[in-house]
């Protein structure tokens, strides 16, 4: 699996009214393509902010990211976010087929861009939300519309920051499934930012915990977890409760020394 | 509907007063005329052709003044909302000119223009101009910077984010200074008609019958109209506000 992505010594500076927060450091980490990996950490640790650097939206005070080989400067071109204020991001003055559509303006025609959306929308379930405006939808229902713009796209890269927070429980199962199955269809390579354990360890290949801000790699974990999961089987299968288990333990106590973290297989304790 | 009856009632309780102040006889003679001989004299006016035609002439430069204003000031504003050295730069001279009253202007206007329309219009473009110009330059910062990244990460450039972003984004904005400048430019004209004579116009119409004759049932009359326009102007503006950004949820009034 050749490497898609390549964050070295990453770190960013804030500046703050005493001078600068520093929200993340020394972050270091590779995705490879096609890979799933799920970001876990606390809250407020910069878990945003990761995932803002590796958009080429901020560009980062030190260290530095690389995607195919070449330096992220500006916005690379191939690449989606959901991002965490889903709402925020809605332009209110498009209905919600026509958000959907906006990114697919410049490669599209006017009936594919329509089929597209279409799609879209009905993967995630919207289908008869699609005249309306996003500030006449529930919170739950525009994270959608902010999900299938995205999945509309076909991005090579997709970056999510807590694309599910929003949505009860059922629809939280679908869209993690359909986010699986869209993946495989697409070798789509997703970096997702949650603050749910059990979805991380669900959805990831591998799951990367970080510890508290400023941000740093605590643990990277492999989840050796057959490639197709169901959200029944799956979730109550041995290695999920005990990787589950982990991934908790090193969120709530992480060890000490975090300068050189081991790429670790599931399973084994990290720090020792 | 609860509000426009109560509107109605307002009004009619006013014309009621107005009968009553009138006929009561607390003003000179000719003063105060009730208000049923202010609306039969309305009623006549509207049926001969001069103060017609003044109507119009009035309508006529408030339209004009009001296209001039938003040809100058919409593309000024997103010029100097997009350019912060120009914004900066300008700064100055829009401080100075901008707190002159137009009606200050009136002599000046009178000396370059003379007396036709083109002085009346001159000024309203100028009282008018302002409101558009900082409604649209504020309008280019009230963009969420969220919309922005997100059509960013899209793979959007500079030119496109602005197209397809910070314009749409602007135009409720804009459409407020517009709809704020329409209600100015219209007292505007009808002020310099008022107080510097015109050809035609319903200041003019105004001026002449309170001067000589002192007809105040024709003064008021004819005032009537000009509210009733300025209202009409100031309804319609908000009425198609309402039609066109529904998804905004700002009237968008700067604080000047
Ligand atoms: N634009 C900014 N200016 C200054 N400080 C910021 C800015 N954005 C974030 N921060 C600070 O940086 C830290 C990390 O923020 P970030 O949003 O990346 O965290 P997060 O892990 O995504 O948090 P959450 O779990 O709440 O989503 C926080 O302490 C935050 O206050
Ligand atoms: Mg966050």
């Amino acid at each position: 699996m050749p490497t898609m992505l390549e964050v070295t010594d990453l770190g960013h500076r804030y500046a703050a009214k005493d001078g600068v927060y520093t929200a993340i450091d020394g972050l270091s980490f590779t995705v490879g393509s096609g890979e799933l990996v799920c970001i876990v950490g606390p809250s407020g640790c910069g878990k945003s902010t990761l995932l803002r650097s590796v958009s080429g939206l901020l560009r980062p005070t030190t260290g530095q990211v690389r995607l195919h080989g070449n330096l992220v400067s500006g916005v690379p071109a191939d690449l989606a976010v959901v991002f965490q204020d889903y709402s925020r991001s809605l332009f209110p003055w498009l209905s919600v087929q026509r958000n959907v559509e906006f990114p697919l303006r410049r490669a599209l025609g006017r009936a594919e861009r329509r089929e597209r959306a279409r799609q879209a929308l009905e993967q995630v379930g919207l289908t008869g939300a699609a005249g309306k405006y996003p500030w006449q939808l529930s919170g739950g229902m525009q994270q959608r519309v902010a999900i299938a713009r995205a999945l509309a796209y076909r991005p090579a890269l997709l970056l999510m920051d807590e694309p599910f927070a929003s949505v009860d429980a059922q629809t939280r199962f679908e869209l993690e499934d359909l986010l699986l199955r869209v993946r495989r269809e697409q070798d789509t390579t997703v970096l997702l930012v949650t603050h749910d354990i059990d979805e991380s360890v669900y959805l990831g290949d591998r799951v990367l915990v970080l510890s508290k801000s400023p941000a740093r790699v605590v643990a990277d974990l492999t989840v050796d977890l057959p490639a197709e999961r169901d959200q029944i089987t799956t979730r109550e299968s041995e290695r999920f409760v005990a990787m589950r288990a982990e991934v908790a333990r090193l969120l709530h106590s992480p060890p000490a020394e975090v300068a050189a973290p081991a790429r670790e297989r599931a399973g084994a304790v990290v720090g020792e | 509907m609860r509000r426009a009856v109560r509107g109605l009632l307002g009004l009619a309780g006013l014309l009621a007063l107005g009968e009553v102040v009138g006929r009561s006889g607390l003003a000179p003679e000719g003063y105060l005329p009730p208000t049923s001989v202010v609306l039969t004299r309305l009623v006549e006016l509207l049926g001969d052709q001069s103060f017609v035609l003044d109507v119009v002439a009035t309508v006529l430069a408030w339209a004009i003044a009001l296209g001039i204003a938003v040809a100058v000031a919409v593309p000024l504003g997103l010029l100097l909302g997009s350019v912060p050295v120009l914004r900066h730069g300008t700064r100055a001279v829009v401080e100075f000119l901008r707190p002159i009253p137009s009606v200050a202007l009136i002599p000046l206007a009178i000396v370059v223009f003379g007396m036709g329309p083109d002085t009346k219009i001159f000024l309203a473009v100028y009282a008018a101009v302002w409101p558009i110009l900082f409604n649209t330059i504020y309008a280019m910062d009230e963009v969420d910077p969220l919309l922005v990244d997100t059509a960013r990460s899209f793979g959007l450039n500079r030119g496109q984010v602005l197209a397809r972003v910070v314009l749409p984004n602007a135009a409720p904005f804009v459409a407020t200074g517009i709809r704020l400048s329409a209600s100015i430019a219209l007292i505007l004209v009808v002020s310099v008609e008022l107080l510097a004579g015109a050809g035609a116009g319903i200041g003019k119409f105004i001026l002449e019958a309170s001067s000589g004759s002192g007809r105040m049932d024709l003064v008021f009359a004819g005032t009537l109209v000009a509210g009733v326009l300025g209202y009409l102007v100031n309804a319609g503006f908000e009425g198609l506000q309402r039609k066109l950004f529904a998804w905004s949820a700002t009237t968008g009034e700067v604080p000047q």
